[in-house]
């Protein structure tokens, strides 16, 4: 594993030591999650999200594997399958309710998880295949949402699979027959549904397999931590077991009940109430909204309102795609030698700006397409792109980094983290050349 | 290659801009038409159930009514097709109560004539869901001015508002105002269908429903039945088609967050208990002469300036 004092697997039982030598999945275990793989002495709670992530991907693959027993995709049935769940199927409300807003907290989680990610400059080297793979395991969370989100045939479903399956008629030529074979029919349909229930159970299964390899390719370097310096020795970590089991466990705990208030007592809050009339292609809703995590792609999308050479609709899906595709660059576009904001005083002044940036992306991908949301969304999505790609290099080129703390032990010691002593500590800037 | 990036970044946000001052002109030289929806929709009056809340239980006595109202006034036009008869034990109704009200129930339940095999209908069991007052949707248009009565089982989960949209809707009809007429002349309502401020377009097919006290007559011991309780009522009882676990949901939610709370508290206590032990190491290993390690509380740290 990633350090050499890394503690190797030493079964006590007889019974681990009969199963270690014949299959190593204890081993496995341990060097994973247990006392064999060490971890920076300082993270945050900021770091306890990705664990949260894992944790809702497991719940939400467990109720969905028993909704799947009751659901039926059909588009005569689905919407009353659905409603027989919530209810005659024992305890089906709370399944229903869990798996609902259980993807809007996996994407709660996942949100802060990557801006955590965008903060202390996680995406840079060695960690760059861990941030794109990520990247990949946000994609699949998105399209798996949204087919989800198609299941229950109800209003919003229909709409919301009619406009976002639209995006590919956007592309000139091959778009509309892209679209229709993706949709298997000229619109949403029985072929549609079947074909995204199939998908829908069948991408959290990759999803989890991307997990393990994201785990796999953070556990060469290990994790980085609030100071963005590189672990110097054995002091400057912890073995995971456990210090931090017990850290993510009561912090889960407690993030669970947050989760349960929604779900018990909000459940509907999250959603929209024309999901609860079903589905009529003759009928279109007033206001075609996604979900609440599409808000912010969804308001770029509508921004492009001019047809500058290429049609309006066109650079709206293209930018729609561009804005998480440019992430993938991340790692090449932010030059600087010095991971955490904390040591970045300009670098953290833009962060915090692309963090509401993107709050009013959301806002106003939500809001009817008024001209002042319009507007608001046009000049939030400029924003965006000029942050990842014009503002972000400058930055990385031209800032002057803090003096970073000579390891995280000593940054533990002295609290080192808007000033150190700057008398012994070099530069990050000196320390990078 | 963050050249080539920096382009694709330029070109996006150039064209957003573009859009921008586009969006701004076009605002400015014909600023969009003020529609009288803007102006005269207004928010659900403020309701308030025995539901409510998350302590909140259905008052059965109140859903009785409100069943009452949908049997006696709403059943002739909206179907109910969530909610079976039996169901109606969650409002306090016998098991033999129920089989009469299946059996009285004005529409009957299409089945097939065992004799002839032609198409035919029967009386309703207690098993049945409750049948749908028009033979399908072509049907309920034509008998309605060609406007679709909605199912009612999830109305109050499928509106903004819920239970207080449908309170205020079915109390909400009035004379357009004159305000209204003088400023958008073209916004009369049109014949046949009825002005309503509570609706989105404020123009509405369905005529009021409740129009005069007493037009359900409640058994004694119950409020008078204006038609604000009515609405109320049916209103209340619209919560429970849309949600008849709602009680049970509430109660299963107290147990787990009480249970969780308690787990998180235990946890928090196991991580206390662990991070202290790490401290102790941690002093050990760098040496009790550090100011931090030699700082026991946090006011003494304070004090010696080290928690900035």
């Amino acid at each position: 594993m990633s350090f050499a004092w890394a503690k190797p697997y030493e079964p006590k039982a007889p019974l681990m030591r009969w199963l270690d030598e014949r299959l190593p999945l204890p081993r496995l275990v341990y060097g994973a999650v247990g006392g064999g793989y060490p971890v920076p002495r300082n993270l945050n709670y900021w770091w306890n999200f990705g664990i949260l992530a894992g944790l809702f991907l497991t719940i939400q693959i467990v109720t969905g594997i028993v909704l799947a027993m009751w659901y039926y995709a059909s588009v005569d049935g689905a919407f009353n399958s659905v409603e027989h769940i919530m209810r005659d199927v024992n305890g089906g409300w709370a399944l229903r309710y869990i798996h609902m807003n259980g993807a809007s907290f996996f994407f709660i989680v996942t949100y802060i998880h990557i801006f955590r990610g965008l903060y202390y400059g996680s995406y840079k080297a060695p960690r760059e295949l861990v941030w794109m793979l990520g990247l990949v395991i946000y994609l699949l969370m998105m399209a798996t949402a949204f087919m989800g989100y198609v299941l229950p045939w109800g209003q919003m479903s229909y709409w919301g699979a009619q406009v976002i399956t639209g995006f590919f008629s956007a592309f000139p030529l091959v778009g509309e027959p892209i679209r229709v074979w993706l949709l298997g029919g000229f619109a949403p349909d029985q072929a549609a549904l079947t074909r995204f229930f199939s998908l829908h159970y069948l991408l959290p299964f990759v999803i989890a397999a991307v997990v393990i390899l994201h785990i796999w390719a953070l556990h060469i370097p290990g994790s980085s931590n609030p100071t963005g310096v590189d672990v110097k020795d054995e002091k400057d970590t912890l073995p995971f077991h456990p210090y931090y089991t017990a850290k993510d466990g009561w912090f889960a705990a407690g993030f669970l009940l947050v989760f349960s208030l929604f779900v018990y007592f909000l459940p509907n809050y999250l959603g929209h109430p024309d999901n609860y009339i079903p589905a009529n292609p003759l009928a279109t809703p007033a206001h075609i909204v996604p979900e609440w995590y599409f808000w912010p792609f969804y308001a770029i999308l509508r921004a492009f309102t001019v047809d500058f050479i290429l049609p309006a609709k066109l650079w709206g899906v293209l930018a729609m795609f561009s804005s998480i595709l440019i992430l993938f660059f991340l790692p090449w576009l932010d030059k600087s030698p010095v991971r955490s904001g904390n040591y970045r005083p300009v670098f953290k002044r833009f962060f915090w700006l692309l963090v509401i940036d993107v709050l009013i992306l959301g806002y106003c991908g939500g809001a009817p397409a008024t001209p002042l949301y319009v507007g608001l969304s046009q000049l939030a999505a400029a924003y965006y792109f000029a942050h990842f790609l014009i503002i972000l290099p400058l930055v990385s080129a031209f800032e002057r980094p803090l003096p970073l703390p000579d390891s995280i032990t000593s940054a533990v010691l002295h609290h080192e983290t808007e000033q150190g002593p700057a008398g012994t500590l070099a530069t990050g800037r000196a320390a990078a050349e | 290659m963050r050249y080539i990036l920096g382009l694709v970044g330029a070109v996006f946000s150039v064209v957003l801009l573009i859009s921008f001052f586009s969006n701004v002109s076009t605002y400015w030289s014909s600023p969009p038409p003020k529609t009288a929806e803007e102006e005269f929709h207004l928010h659900p009056k403020h309701l308030s159930l025995a539901s409510d809340g998350p302590l909140g239980k259905f008052d059965k006595q109140q859903l009785q009514r409100g069943f009452q109202v949908y049997k006696e006034v709403c059943s002739a036009c909206h179907s109910l097709s969530q909610v079976a008869f039996h169901n109606l034990e969650g409002l306090g109704y016998t098991e033999a109560e129920i089989k009469a009200i299946a059996n009285q129930w004005p529409t009957e339940v299409p089945s097939v004539n065992p004799e002839t095999g032609e198409p035919a209908t029967r009386k309703a069991l207690p098993s049945d869901r409750f049948p749908a007052p028009y033979a399908n949707d072509t049907a309920a248009r034509a008998a309605n001015n060609n406007a679709l009565p909605p199912d009612l089982s999830l109305m109050t989960k499928a509106r903004h508002g819920g239970a207080a949209y449908v309170y205020s809707l079915l109390t909400g009809y009035r004379n357009q105002p004159a305000e209204l007429l003088k400023e958008f002349p073209a916004a009369k309502t049109p014949q046949g269908l009825h002005y309503n401020p509570y609706f989105a377009n404020l123009n509405l097919a369905m005529p009021p429903p409740l129009t005069s006290e007493g037009q359900v007559v409640y058994a004694p011991g119950n409020p008078k039945p204006t038609v604000d309780q009515m609405a109320k009522d049916v209103a209340a009882f619209l919560v429970w088609t849309a949600e008849p676990n709602l009680p049970n949901r509430h109660a299963t939610g107290i147990a787990v967050a009480v249970f969780l709370l308690f787990a998180t508290v235990l946890a928090r206590l196991a991580f206390l208990n662990i991070r202290n032990q790490k401290k102790a190491t941690l002093v050990r290993e760098t040496g009790v002469l550090e100011p931090e390690n030699q700082a026991k509380s946090k006011r003494a740290k304070r004090k010696a300036g080290i928690d900035g």
